[in-house]
């Protein structure tokens, strides 16, 4: 059971990650990236993480991908115009991503520790909402409040960059 | 049951991905994007070993913490972002990469 859904949003999250890449509406690009996040939050729920699962489909799916919609019909973006493709990047990108996959099977393949099952979870842990929770206040209370300041000087920072003038 | 290693090639196929869209597309949202895609794809590997690696029964939750972390930054990043390429496109009217060569030695 967990292995079907396991293979089945893998595949949906690659095959969606693959067509924003390769399409070329931006629209298109990113209502494939909405769908290649929905699958990511419902892998994250296969591994019982669903507080990181809703998360991910408020933030990213929800807010960050309006946000990139939004600045897509503002700057009215059309498909773009099939340019020539530069070969030197083209051999260059494809060498590369080459390159890191094989080295990443490699590694994986090759450590026998990877290759455990799923441990079971304690029968009287608590929902992961109220661990997260507590693991947040309890540990890591002053990053908690950094990432606050961090939101209010990024929320400064845009409102400067979008005035019609910048001096 | 789907094994850690399923998982970590999961999230490694998703960065390499973001990766390739990160090389080879020229339109600076789609890069942009792809970036996002390949932040997600480090999260998909922490929540995994977040929920393999016990510690002496019990589940670390300091990884899922990381994660959400990582999703706020993220999105600050995203906005900050976005104005940055919307005050580009005001003083030069493209989105595309190869049009923007101004530091190119």
């Amino acid at each position: 059971m967990l292995l079907t859904a396991f293979w089945f949003f893998a595949s949906l999250m690659v095959l969606f990650g693959l067509s924003v890449v390769l399409l070329r509406n931006p629209v298109s690009c990113a209502m494939s990236l909405v769908m290649c996040f929905i699958s990511l939050a419902a892998l994250f729920v296969t591994l019982d993480a669903t507080f990181i699962g809703i998360i991910q489909v408020l933030v990213y799916a929800g807010a960050v991908m309006v946000l990139f919609l939004f600045i897509i019909m503002l700057l009215d973006l059309r498909t773009e115009k099939s340019r020539r493709l530069n070969f030197g990047a083209t051999l260059g990108g494809t060498l590369v991503v080459a390159a890191f996959l094989s080295i990443l099977v490699q590694v994986i393949n090759a450590d026998p520790a990877l290759a455990k099952a799923l441990p079971e979870l304690p029968a009287s842990q608590p929902s992961d909402v109220k661990l997260v929770g507590f693991t947040l206040f309890y540990s890591f209370g002053l990053p908690f409040e950094a990432v606050g300041v961090l939101l209010l000087s990024a929320t400064v920072g845009v409102i400067v960059l979008s005035r019609k003038s910048l001096r | 049951m789907p094994t850690l290693a399923n998982y970590l090639i999961a999230s490694g196929l998703l960065f390499a991905i973001g990766l390739g869209g990160v090389m080879l597309r020229r339109s600076i949202i789609i890069i942009f994007m792809s970036l996002e895609m390949m932040l997600s794809a480090a999260n998909l590997s922490l929540v995994a070993f977040s929920r393999y690696g016990l510690v002496s029964g019990h589940q670390n939750f300091d990884a899922q913490v990381l994660v959400f972390f990582i999703i706020t930054v993220a999105a600050a990043e995203v906005a900050v972002g976005l104005a940055i390429i919307v005050s580009l496109y005001r003083a030069r009217q493209t989105t595309h990469v190869e049009d923007l060569d101004t530091l190119k030695f």
